[in-house]
Parts: structure tokens; sequence; C-alpha cells
């Protein structure tokens, strides 16, 4: 396992390299430095002097992947890929274009997307586990039909109706939580009470339906007759042995979420008033600030590869037939 | 038998526990704070102002701010010479710490003094001597904290010693002192400074004298720290004098100014001249503080009636009343109809009247709107979608507050912005601009067919005017009524100007050569290409609406959407052949708006902007002789004179000057629309019991649709269970 988790670590490196250079690419193909000088400076009396002094202090006014006039080493190392984006394999995140350090920012912001965002996660896997399993257990009768419809039915619905209809009836209406609006210490509660519900009703429908597919695959094999045969009760059935098989494609998509938990939703984030990591990198792409940019995209990139090798991970904990080599 | 005994086992107690802790929060929804509250419950019923920012401040250091959502806050703290009085109109300034309005003292150029009246080409320097009051003290800031020894104690911190300082409030030592002279010409010479990049550095380098090379001075020095690997260190401006700008004594300064410049008072009653204390940008210019956000673009330190506590810009901004405020009193004088509108009923009391304001991050408009109409943002803007919820008109076409508002004792504000939107001809284009006579009546045909009125009642809600010139309502040289009208696209009908015909502009078109809007030379379809910003669904009807009135004339108007970096490049390079922009006044003088049009300032030429790119030398001439006029019969007669040349040439369609409309709660009062001055939280007031008792009565809790969704799950959960033990109870199933 040791030599497995130290290969995917190394496997790591090139990935983030790739996607390093294609941020990169994609930020500069639509953006100039001009561009994001002109955006931090304002529209009015923006002279061409200022916008030349802006890209020099903060390093743009250099050649973006290869520096001609430099010497050696430095036609790689004189230009912003280099001093802009590999910095980040030291977690170098630098500062973002209008100073501020974005190390701190980061730091800031993850936990009010994390205190969303995490019980929106585990109360939605309760939820939806418990609804999967019931409806698996009430397989081919009128609960069940009801329930995959409803379940259809709220996957259709986007996300936004359920913001915005959750802050109308529970805020607006029945004046029962902030409409949106973030607090810290225990005072939280009240401003998470709301995006956490609408986190986990928008996402009932998709991974309920998900799940009782999963539950029942496995209702249907011989193990489970086996042991109903043996006299085990339903319940007993369910909960000791569907749900545990049913466990390895659960968490393929679980565990590989919960790094994102960190990253925040974007319009949750902004519907709600809640300062967190998703709102602050729609931001930085709306003001062409590529340093916070690349910076998310880097911390998206690791975090996908940690949870997908947690996945990987997690199997050998559910299933002992799977071993990593 | 034995008797038994009840005994209160761990878990009764914790279920009966959780029960009363369930009925005191009901019970507190019930008296208490309503539930719904966004604000701390110990915040309640207190003299505190909520309102709201969409976008994040960028600048806060007044030598960088010129965004208006960063001037709402930099207005309340920094303290400029000068301020715009609360409730004159026409704009009138007044004193603000300096002790009068300087009137600048003419010199030729070798340096005899001239009367006030000599003629501007006479004039090689104007002076202006600027006294300001004593005893103005800034706010608590730890940049002034001194020991014992009278030493500063937090100048020269190493890392170490900021290792745990994250905030301001992490500093616990605090200090004030006095404002002086030297403070003010400290923060002039800030305008320069190579790392601070002022956007009007450029325009004030052709005024103050020395501020260009003063300029050059500090990029060389900035330039030597950065081959010294020390590009961060602090610059110490005080080693560096400025010609342009002295201190006379401790209360004293002057600035001198090349040339005649009577529109540099207004830029005195701006935060690029307020004063910066050389404590606070040497306290934020130690090394690391940069690296926690601890700057002076962050912290602003002023000596005005409020001073920022607490600046998360990610969810709230707070501005608490400065103790060490010098105070003012409310004015005693305004308008005609001020005291009728209880406005002069505060005359003569300290500000600011209100403690404490809070600003809120909201970046959607619904919960906003949703926010303001339970009672948690005192003030609010009207959205598109909610105009009609909010809005009506009368049959006299005046506009009221619907009888929704009407009950919640919401008012409507409204007033005309001194901003224009118009759109542009760029004059370099070879179809639509030049001075021949065939671009000048195509331009004029066009400018008949837009129909700016219908623009304005249909994307607008009827929140406009049309505009008759660049300049607007409320600035000098703005006539009203007949005098006023553009006379190229409107005649007058006894009582407001009405649009001529379409086929007036057919006439002209065919006149320009383009009958029925066919080229006659070559016998193509004359079409046009219109360079716009805005994409999406939203402005698609917006882009109809525009082909849809060149298709009156036959035109075809192409649109070429583009992102706005893109554009700004078109128009930098003359691109574009016609454009969209707008302008919002810098301060109340229509040198601000018809400058926009002088060829000094075209846009391709020298990144000016005059986006048009426009060059008539008689307007140039006359232009260059009113910017100097004060008001008067003979600078009106001038720019009358101007506008007649910009009518007939028409590098512009005159768009429309905004309408703002925005409504407050009955509790928020003291309120009169200021478009040009943003310091006015100070003149407020907030009734903080009657927005307490309004709140409660509009936040009840409403439980009754929980209870019922409950006992329908119960009702439903009934007959599963009914099943389930059946099940259990039952044959296996397959």
């Amino acid at each position: 396992m040791i030599a497995y988790i130290i290969r995917r670590l190394l496997y790591a490196v090139p990935i983030l390299l790739g996607v390093n250079v294609i941020t990169f690419a994609l930020f500069f193909l639509v953006n100039t430095p001009d561009d994001m000088a002109r955006m931090q400076l304002g529209v009015k009396r923006v002279t061409p002097e200022a916008i030349a002094s802006w890209k020099q202090e903060r390093g743009y006014d250099q050649p973006l992947l290869y520096n001609s006039a430099a010497a050696g080493a430095g036609k790689l190392t004189h230009t912003i890929f280099y001093e802009k984006s590999l910095r980040m394999f030291v977690f170098d995140f630098g500062r973002a274009d209008d100073g501020r350090d974005i190390a701190r920012e980061i730091r800031l912001r993850m936990g009010p997307s994390l205190a969303v965002a995490i019980p929106a996660f585990f109360v939605g896997l309760l939820v939806y586990i418990t609804f999967a399993l019931g409806f698996a257990f009430f397989r081919a009768t009128y609960i069940d039909f009801w329930g995959v419809v409803i379940c259809v039915a709220a996957m259709s619905i986007s996300s936004m109706f359920y913001i915005i209809g959750g802050q109308y009836l529970i805020g607006k209406l029945w004046h029962l939580v902030p409409i949106s609006g973030f607090s810290g210490g225990v005072d939280a509660l009240r401003f998470i009470l709301l995006p956490a519900a609408v986190g986990v009703i928008g996402g009932f429908g998709a991974s309920t339906r998900l799940y009782r597919t999963f539950f029942l695959e496995e209702i249907g094999k011989d193990y489970v007759r086996t042991a109903r045969a043996k006299g085990l009760s339903e319940v007993t059935v369910l909960f000791r042995h569907v749900l545990k098989n049913a466990l390895i494609p659960i968490l393929t998509g679980v565990v590989v979420a919960i790094p994102f938990l960190f990253i925040g939703g974007l319009i949750t984030e902004s519907f709600f008033g809640i300062p967190g990591l998703g709102s602050y990198t729609v931001d930085a792409i709306n003001s062409q600030d590529f340093a916070i940019v690349r910076s998310m995209v880097f911390i998206g990139s690791l975090l996908y590869i940690a949870g997908l090798l947690l996945t990987d991970i997690s199997y050998t904990l559910v299933d002992p037939r799977v071993r990593l080599a | 038998m034995r008797g038994i005994r009840y005994t209160v086992t761990p878990m009764n107690a914790n279920i009966r526990r959780s029960w009363s802790t369930l009925l005191l929060l009901v019970l507190a929804g019930c008296g208490g704070s309503p539930w719904n509250n966004p604000y701390p419950a110990a915040d309640s019923g207190k003299n505190i102002l909520y309102s709201s920012f969409a976008e994040r401040p960028k600048h806060l250091d007044p030598v960088q701010s010129y965004s208006s959502n960063e001037i709402t806050f930099t207005a309340q703290i920094y303290e400029p010479p000068l301020q715009y009085h609360y409730l004159k109109r026409p704009y009138e300034l007044i004193p603000c710490v300096a002790e009068q309005v300087p009137q600048p003292r003419y010199y030729d150029v070798r340096g005899r003094q001239l009367p006030a009246t000599a003629a501007a080409k006479d004039i090689a320097y104007a002076v202006y001597e600027i006294k300001i009051k004593r005893g103005v003290k800034y706010q608590p800031h730890p940049a002034f904290a001194r020991n014992a020894g009278g030493e500063l104690i937090y100048q020269d911190l190493s890392e170490r010693e900021l290792a745990d300082k994250n905030v301001l409030a992490d500093f616990r030592e605090q200090g004030t002192r006095e404002l002086k002279a030297r403070d003010f010409v400290y923060q002039i010479k800030r305008l320069a400074h190579p790392r601070l990049h002022s956007p009007i550095l450029g325009l004030m380098e052709g005024y103050i004298v020395g501020l260009r090379e003063y300029a050059d001075k500090l990029r060389r020095v900035n330039d030597e720290l950065a081959k010294k690997g020390t590009g961060d260190a602090w610059i110490d401006l005080d080693k560096y004098p400025l010609a342009g700008a002295e201190v006379v004594d401790d209360y004293t300064y002057r600035i001198r100014l090349n040339g005649q410049y009577p529109q540099f008072l207004y830029w005195l009653a701006m935060p690029f001249f307020a004063p910066v204390p050389v404590e606070a940008d040497r306290f934020f210019g130690q090394p690391a503080m940069a690296k926690k956000n601890l700057t002076l673009d962050w912290y602003p330190v002023g000596t005005g009636p409020y001073m920022l506590t607490e600046n998360n810009p990610n969810r709230v901004m707070v501005l608490e009343r400065n103790p060490n405020f010098h105070g003012e009193t409310y004015p005693g004088e305004g308008e005609p109809g001020d005291a009728a509108a209880g406005l002069l009923a505060d005359a003569g009391k300290p500000l600011p009247f209100i403690d404490k304001v809070v600003f809120s991050l909201e970046k959607e408009g619904i919960p906003s709107w949703n926010k303001f109409l339970q009672g948690y943002y005192d003030a609010s803007g009207i959205m598109s979608d909610t105009f009609d919820q909010a809005v009506r008109f009368s049959a006299g076409g005046e506009a009221a507050v619907t009888e929704s508002m009407q009950k919640r004792g919401i008012r409507l504000s409204t007033t005309v912005a001194v901003s224009t939107y118009y759109m542009g001809f760029n004059m370099l284009d070879s179809v639509v601009g030049g001075t021949s006579e065939r671009a000048r009546k195509l331009r004029q045909a066009i400018s008949i067919a837009v129909d700016y009125e219908e623009y304005i009642s249909i994307f607008q809600n009827g929140r406009g005017i049309p505009a008759q010139s660049p300049i607007p309502p409320g600035i000098f040289g703005f006539r009203d009524g007949r005098d006023g009208i553009n006379p190229v696209v409107y005649t007058w009908n006894g009582r407001e100007p009405k649009r001529k015909p379409i086929e007036a502009a057919k006439k002209l078109l065919a006149e320009a050569g383009y009958p029925n809007g066919i080229d006659a030379k070559t016998g193509a379809p004359l079409v046009l290409y219109f360079d716009v910003t805005a994409r999406g669904a939203e402005v698609k009807s917006t882009l109809d609406w525009y082909q849809n009135q060149f298709a009156k004339i036959n035109v075809q108007l192409q649109v070429r959407p583009t992102d706005y970096n893109r554009f700004q490049d078109k128009m930098r390079k003359g691109n574009a052949q016609i454009y969209e922009w707008g302008w919002h006044a810098d301060y109340p003088d229509p040198e601000n708006f018809l400058f926009l049009l002088h060829s000094a300032q075209s846009k391709v030429k020298t990144q000016g902007e005059n986006a048009s790119n426009y060059a008539n030398p008689e307007y140039d001439r006359l232009f260059e002789k009113m910017k100097n006029m004060p008001n008067s019969a003979e600078r009106q007669a001038i720019i009358d004179r101007m506008l007649d040349i910009l009518r007939q040439d028409a590098p512009w369609l005159w768009g429309f000057h905004p309408k703002d409309y925005a409504l407050y709660h009955s509790w928020y009062g003291n309120l009169k629309p200021n478009k040009i001055a943003y310091n006015t939280v100070k003149y407020q007031r907030i009734d903080a019991a009657l927005r307490e008792k309004k709140r409660r009565e509009w936040n009840q809790p409403v439980w009754w649709p929980l209870v019922l969704g409950a006992l329908v799950l119960a009702v439903f959960a009934v007959p599963a269970v009914i099943a389930w033990r059946r099940r259990e109870r039952g044959t296996a199933q397959p």
C-alpha cells in the first residue's frame, strides 16, 4: 500500500504541471496583462504609464513562456509562467493582484465553506441512504414507485429554484432563519441551517435514486437470499449485509467529493452571502485575477488527486478482496 | 406490594432539558429578536444604519480610491479641505477641515501677483493657500501609539513581533494626534508614489508645479531600491520636497498650480486631497505588514466622523463613530422646500447622529430586496424585476410607491443623476466620422431615428430623461425648457420637446447620399457596426431594439459583441464605428462633461476620454475660454454656442440622463439625495426604536407549515410502518 500511495503521489506531479500549463494557456488566451492592469486600476483616467508600472511591479511585464532576451536558464525562469505558476509547487501562492495575501485569504475563507458543506454533506448522506434503503425495502410497492417519481422530479429541478424557493419560503414568508448572511461562532448555526437544508434537498433526487439502484442490485444477490433463509429480519439484512456491500460504489462518489467540500458551492455562497472559497474563485475570474485563479485551480486539482487516492484506500477498508499494489 | 418510586433517569432529564431549551427558543422568537434577524441580537434597538455592498472595494487608500463603491467608505473617514453643502443646490463648496474656501492668487511668469480678473493667458501660476482648523484629531490608531518616552511603539517592528498580529485590533495600544498641514502635503506627494498608481497623477502632473518631476524622482528611487533587492522598502517622502506643495506653518500649506484651473477647488473636496499622516504610512509600510493585509489600502486612517473598525470585504464592513471627531453641526439653511420637508429640524445639532454603519456583502439582488422589505436594510435601490412591486405612476406621470410599500411606510426618492449615457460615433471612421456634410447628415438622421424616450420607457422603467446635450440637470450650463432643446432632433410643442418625425430622419439620410438606406454611389445597403460589451440573454432585447431603431430608416445595424477588454482595445485603436458609453461627474462643473469632446482628449491619439475622437477647432477654442471662467452669463453664452456646434456635428446621440430611484424606510431621516458628495452619513438619522418595533411586527415566525409538514410525514409514515411490520412477520420474500 505504501508503495502504491507513493507512486500515486509521484503521478500527481506531472498532472499538476499539466493543469498549471493548461490553466495558464487558457487564462492568457483571453486576458492580457494589460487587461488585468486595467481591471485593477479602474476605468477612469488610466494612463499607459500606470499600466506599465503596475505590470512591472507584479512581474507581468515579462514574456509569458519564453524570454528570448534573457541568458541561459533565464530564458525559462524570467517568464510569467515560471514566476507565477511553478511557485505553487512549494505552496507559495503569492499575492492577489490587489496586493492581498492569497494563502491567508484561503485560510480565512475555507472555514465558512466547510461550515456549510460539511453538515450538508453528512446530513445529506444520512438522508439519502435512509430513503434509498427505505425504497429498496418497499421495492415494487406504491411507496417505491412514488419515491422514484419524486426523485426524478426533484433532480429535474434546478438548484437555483431550491435556493430562491428556500429563501422565499423559509426566510421571507415564514421568517424562521435569516435570508442570507454569515456570522462566526455559535451564531453561524442560524445562517447555515437554510443553505445546508437547500443543499440536502437539492441533492436528494439524484443521490437517493442512485443509491436505491445500488441497494437493489445487492438485494438480488445470493448471499442476501441466504441471509433471509437463515431467518434474519429484513432490517438486519439491509443494514448488516446489503448496505456494507453497496457502500463500495457509494464510496466512489462520496469520498472523492470530500476534498471539494473545501472549495464550496459557488451559487449557494453567492445567494446566501457565505464568504467562502467558491465565491472567492468566481470573483477572481470576474476580476481577471490570475494569481487567485491559478491558486484555486491548483488547490482544486490537488484536492481531486487526494480524493481519488482516498477513494482507492477506502476500497481496501470496505472490500477485503481489494489490495493496492 | 412495594411502592413504585419514579426515578428521574439521565435520559429523562436530557429529554426534559431539550424540550425546555426548545421552548425557550420559541419564546425567544415570540418576544425577543426575530428569528430571521441576520444581525446579532445584542445590536437590536441600537443606533445603527444597515446597508449593503455588492462588490468588495478594491482600494480604500484615498490616493487610489476612485470608484463609487469605495468612496462610500472613504468619504465617511477622510476629510479633505473642502466639502459640499448638504442641502444647498446648485452644489456649493464649503469648508470641511479648512477654515475657509481658499481663493487663488495669480502670478505671472516673473512672479508678479495679478488681479483675480487677470486673463488666463497671463496667468503663469495659481497659488492656493489653505489654512486648516485647529484641534482636529485623528481617529485612535496604533500608528500614533507612543510609550512613556514619547517614542512610537509600533514602528520598526520585526517579523517576530508581528507574528501574532493579524488584524488592526491585535495592536493593543492606540494613540492620536492633531491634524497638521504637513499631512495634506504628504498626501499630495503620495499621488506621485510609483507603487500607488494614483488615477489622477496624469491629470495633476499637468497642474501641480513640479509633480511630474517629483514622480520621476520617486520612480528612480524605487528602481534603486528594487536593484538592491529591497523593492518593498518604505520610501520616506519627507526626504523629497515637492515644489508645488509646501508647508507654511503647522496649520497652513500652499499648492502651486501651472496656469489657471478653477476646477481645482472641486478636487480639494475629494479624498485624493485628504490628509494622510506619515506615521500611518510608515506603520503600514513596515515589512511583513502587507503579507498580513495590514495596509493603508485596507485600514484607512482619517479625521472624519467615522472610522473603519471591521474590514471583512468577504462579509461585512463596519464604520463606527470616531470618538476624536472634531465636531461639526447640522446645517441651518438649504433650499426653499427643505424646512417643510423637515430637513432643518436638526439645525445646529452636533454630528454625526448615527453611531455605527454596518455594510453587509450582498451579491444578489433578490436576498437584498427581501431583507429590505423585512426591515433589515434601511434603504434600497430598485431592480427592474421589482420595479412594479415598488413603484406606480400616477395619471400625471408622477412616480410614487405602491400601496404595499405605503403600508410599510416606505418612501420613494427620485433624483436625476449627474451622469450621461450616450451612443457615440467614431469620428475617425470613414463612413460615420469626419466633418463632411454627408457624414454629418447621416449622424443627424440616426440621432432622430433612435427614440430615447421609448428606450427609457421600456428599459429603464421610465427612470431617466432624454438628454439634449452632454450636460445633465444640476450642472451649470444645463438649460431647461425650450431654450435647452436640441433643435436638430426636437421641436418644441408648447409644453415639452417633441422628437421630429421619422420622415425628417429619412430626408436627412437621403441628403447624406443614402436614400432609403442605400448608398447612392454604390447601390449597396448601408450597414453600420455597433460594438458592445454586454452579452447574454438579458441584453438581447436592448440590442434588438437598437437594430429596430436603425431599421426605421432602413439602415442595417450589425451588433459586434465582445468582452470589455477587447472593446477597450478597439476604442483605443479607433476600430469601433458606433459604441455606447457613459460618464458620471467628478465635480459639478460643465468642464467635466464638455472635456469629453475636446480634441486633446482623443482616445486614439492621447488615450484620453474623448471616445469619439471628436475634433472641432472652434469648439476647442471655446472650451479653452470657457473652462476657466466662473459661472456667469458670459460663460453660459459660450456654453450655448459650444452645444450648438455639438448638436450640429452630432458626434454623439445624446442618450439620456438616468434618474435614480431609491426607497427608504420610515425610520430613516434627514435624507436628501446628493449625487456629488458621498460624505452624507453624518447628517442622517435612524429612529432605532421605531425600526425595532417594525421589525418585530413584520417578522413574526410562522410555525404552522413546519408542524403541518411534520404531520403529513407522520401520516405517510404510519402505513409504511404498518407495511414494514407486516413484512417482518410474513413469509420470506424472494
